[in-house]
């Protein structure tokens, strides 16, 4: 008991300090003056057709995003959860590659396909003899539901997958028996088992999107704005502050709804199940069938991962770059400069600051998941929801709020490296809490009263029953949070020093300029980002210690 | 055992503190805050540490605007004793704000007087440069379109869908940018900037929110498909260096329109609240001086500010408007940005965006 207690202290402290506090302190300072606090800017923005504006289109564009990226998600969350096939983990890493790439990056690979110019539209304009484009789907809504689907449906992938791998099958297979359809066996049995894992993940994608940036900026153009980009004009170029506060306050009351909606859904759907094995599970006899969908899943997953795919070939075939050339030039700084970090460099720095993220937001979203569980029924979504709250903060207003609450004693991390993985953990925590919590509420009370009786004491509980069982949710987790972390650079460009430079800040600054050789490097970084982030997913993936990770 | 290890470790903690206060050679620390565009070659800050007995560090802090909201923030108590890279579009709102303390470095006079662009001393100009549209060349040739020569041609069937700008709201260029039609087309005129922007509109501009995303995903020369970019007027010359002597002639060009390209001008000031002044005093005079400044153009691809600095050879191609009187450059001077500012955006984006 008294070690709960103390756990629970420590996350309360990690998140006191490092995320109320900043942000109390900047919206007091955007929002207090003259002796009282301006709340003023709140009527004027509910009076303001132009921000309700903003507000409704951050909402519907989100919903719709996470609606799509479930579509796309789901049937290939089946494909990793109920076959084995060659190939399988490498093609498991390539579906959350596009998590960790800089926006910017990535609408370079959707332009190289969809765009005017783009091998699609070319293709068909051969083919076809055509005069015009056929395919016009670059700067518009289309694009960004698209990008959005992209960016998260492996939050998708892997949430449920890691649930359904672990079902255990002789439920279906005994609704088969009693006659009913694989249709309706899925409408009834699987679907409400899985429904904790599906909007734990929704509610991720959902997040995600409200508070989208650059996705939505850079592919779909100006004139999409969310409420982020709204509050970004405010801070860093017209210098309205309480203005910002206001709309970051609103901003955050929003997705503190939405969270508690999806918490309390979750928390409805939750059923006590068996899990079993992943070898009990994996389907032994392929059909033709199972075959076709195979085939057909894998070609989906390698078309949505094609703008990376692209890039990569980009880098190798570049014209009037000599690749090989080029590659010990990067290696070598030729040039001088004072923020030249030699490649390996950055990418030691990205992975030490990965790994302490994935270790701190492993050991915050555990407790978390605990403390949500083990809460009255009647305050969980409540807690839920406010454990979750990172990911609904501007994350202006926070990296502001950082600058000027953290840079004095007794906390002063400015200008430390610490400062990014503090940052990095706040937003990949969450995740961690997402995938275990179905599993979590899952466990059958039994498995533990059980245990209890047979005389283990609580850590003995929850090594020889909670550990072997949430493993692979930790694994999802993990995953996540070094892929938030990887690629993250909006905290990293205005909170750290060049010598911390990460390698989407290196991509960032080599895009900055103009010129071939420039672009090479961002897509030749871009390429070495995807190579590390793969081994690194791998890595994770393949983790094992005993017998834990294999269940 | 534990305790007594504890006690060792503080202990020796405690004495390689007081060992390292007690050097007394030990270089003191200068903090300049800047934005993201920054660059200097490392030699050139070893220098001035090396004369100096200081160690400088650098600290980004994002985009111009970032980093002035970051100054304010932060007033009277700053993280950094000097800022590089306050420009005209800016000045204003930094001196008012009172970010800055005065200092008037001997170094200005190598400096012109269109130049001088603080008349209250606190910010010395250290480079400078040009927003302007650029064109791709071959595109141009291919497509048999002239290089436009007035703004109201952009407006003109033949450069439909051909051109992409950045947003005023979130890019420096795209400021400056909005800043220039105002200048050229007037405020208050029959047909003023905004009904220049509603036609820009309709003729299909795209607005995208950054110089990055601009350049390197619409603008044809990198796989876009308009031939015309919001950019600088030293582009083309860092595509010639920055192209592996793949080219000996820029592959774009500059469109130079009387009054609506516009100077940016950039500078460094002292922020109030430093604890080191005289060293600050010392940079910015360093800033200034020759070394430092010829170093600029390849850097950064800007101009330095300093008239006695030589410029790089490949700047023969990014040929300054300032020296050449090629052109005229917007007239709209920083008070009336800082005023301005905000109107002109929020009505900006109402009727080109949303």
């Amino acid at each position: 008991m008294k070690i709960e207690r103390l756990l629970i202290l420590v996350l309360l402290s990690y998140l006191g300090v490092f995320f109320l506090y900043p942000l109390i302190a900047i919206l007091h300072k955007s929002l207090y003056g003259d002796g009282a606090y301006n709340l003023g800017q709140f009527i004027s923005l509910i009076g303001d057709p132009y921000y309700l504006g903003r507000i409704w289109f951050t909402t519907w564009q989100a919903l719709v995003s996470t609606l799509f990226t479930l579509i796309i998600g789901l049937p290939a969350a089946f494909l990793f959860a109920k076959y084995e096939f060659p190939g399988k983990t490498l093609l498991k890493a390539a579906t959350t590659l596009p998590f960790v790439m800089p926006t910017i990056v990535v609408a370079m690979g959707f332009l190289a396909l969809f765009g005017h110019n783009g091998l699609f539209n070319t293709f068909l304009m051969n083919i076809f003899d055509l005069d015009y484009t056929p395919i016009n789907i670059v700067n518009s809504l289309t694009v960004i539901f698209m990008a959005h689907a992209f960016y998260n449906y492996s939050i998708v992938v892997r949430i449920v997958s890691s649930l359904w791998a672990n079902l255990d099958p002789s439920l279906e297979e005994t609704a088969k028996m009693l006659g009913a359809s694989s249709l309706k066996v899925f409408y009834h049995v699987t679907l409400p088992l899985l429904l904790p894992a599906i909007v734990s993940s929704a509610l991720l994608c959902f997040a995600f999107c409200f508070t989208s940036f650059g996705v939505v900026l850079i592919l779909g153009g100006a004139e999409f704005a969310t409420l982020e980009v709204s509050i970004y004009e405010l801070t860093a170029k017209l210098f309205r502050l309480p203005m910002a506060g206001a709309l970051s306050v609103i901003q955050l009351a929003f997705t503190y709804l939405f969270l508690l909606l999806y918490a309390r859904i979750q928390e409805t759907s939750a059923i006590p199940i068996n899990f079993k094995p992943r070898e009990l599970t994996t389907r032994k006899n392929i059909t033709v069938q199972d075959r076709l969908f195979i085939f057909g899943a894998v070609l989906i997953i390698l078309s949505i991962t094609s703008p990376l795919i692209s890039l990569a070939i980009r880098t190798i075939f570049f014209e009037g770059v000599d690749s090989a050339a080029q590659i010990s030039n990067l290696f070598s700084n030729e040039r001088g400069s004072y923020f030249d970090l030699s490649p390996l460099k950055i990418v030691f720095n990205s992975l030490r600051f990965a790994l302490c993220s994935v270790f701190i937001s492993l050991a915050l979203g555990t407790i978390a998941s605990y403390s949500i569980t083990k809460s009255s029924k009647r305050t969980k979504s409540v807690r839920d929801a406010l454990f979750m709250l990172p990911l609904g903060v501007s994350a202006v207003t926070l990296g502001f709020g950082y600058i000027i609450s953290l840079s004095n004693p007794p906390v002063d991390i400015r200008g430390s490296w610490i400062i990014l993985v503090v940052a990095h953990s706040l937003v990949a925590y969450p995740f961690v809490i997402r995938s275990l919590l179905p599993v979590l509420q899952g466990i059958s009370p039994n498995l533990r009263a059980a245990a209890m009786i047979l005389g283990a004491d609580p850590k003995r509980v929850f090594i020889s029953i909670d550990l072997p069982l949430i493993t692979p949710a930790l694994i999802v987790g993990a995953t996540f949070a070094f892929a938030v972390s990887m690629g993250e650079f909006g905290a990293s460009l205005i909170l750290v020093r060049p010598e911390f430079t990460t390698i989407p800040v290196a991509i960032f600054r080599y895009l900055g300029l103009p010129g071939a050789e420039n672009l090479w490097n961002a897509l030749a970084m871009s390429s070495l980002l995807m190579i590390v982030v793969a081994i690194g997913f791998i890595g994770i993936e393949r983790f094992r210690y005993k017998d834990l990770g294999s269940f | 055992m534990k305790v007594k290890f504890g006690i060792v470790t503080i202990a020796l903690i405690a004495l390689s503190i007081t060992a390292s206060c007690s050097g007394e050679q030990e270089p003191r620390e200068l903090v300049l805050l800047t934005n993201d565009s920054f660059d200097i070659g490392e030699e050139i800050i070893a220098r001035f540490q090396e004369d100096n007995n200081a160690t400088v560090v650098i600290q980004k802090g994002g985009s111009s605007g970032a980093v002035l909201t970051r100054a304010i923030l932060e007033k009277g108590n700053p993280s950094a004793d000097l800022l590089y890279g306050i420009d005209n579009t800016y000045l204003s709102r930094a001196i008012n704000e009172g970010v800055f303390v005065k200092y008037e470095s001997p170094l200005l006079d190598n400096i012109p007087t269109q130049l001088k662009f603080d008349e209250t001393s606190h910010v010395s100009p250290v480079d400078y440069g040009y927003v302007n549209l650029n064109y791709d060349k071959e595109y141009l040739i291919n497509h048999g379109l002239d290089i436009p020569n007035t703004l109201e041609q952009l407006t003109q069937s033949q450069w439909k869908g051909k051109l992409v700008v950045e947003n005023p709201a979130t890019s420096s260029p795209g400021l400056a940018f909005l800043i220039s039609t105002i200048s050229y087309f007037g405020e208050d005129d029959e047909y003023d900037y905004i009904d220049f922007w509603k036609d820009l509109k309709t003729n299909d501009v795209l607005v995208k929110d950054s110089w990055s995303a601009a350049y390197y995903t619409d603008f044809s020369l990198y796989g876009g498909d308009r031939p015309l970019v919001l950019s600088y007027s030293t582009s083309p010359a860092a595509e010639v260096f920055f192209s592996e002597g793949a080219h000996s002639e820029p592959p774009t060009g500059n469109v130079l329109i009387d009054k609506a390209t516009f100077l940016q001008i950039e500078g460094i000031g002292i922020l109030k609240g430093s604890k080191n002044i005289d060293l600050a005093r010392k940079f910015v005079d360093f800033v200034l001086d020759k070394q430092f400044q010829e170093d600029i153009p390849s850097r950064m691809f800007v101009y330095p500010a300093n008239s006695q600095a030589e410029q790089p050879d490949f700047f023969k191609f990014a040929a300054s408007p300032i020296d050449t009187g090629e052109v005229v450059t917007s007239d709209i001077g920083p008070e009336i940005i800082n005023e301005k500012r905000e109107p002109w955006i929020d009505t900006w984006i109402k009727a080109v965006l949303r």
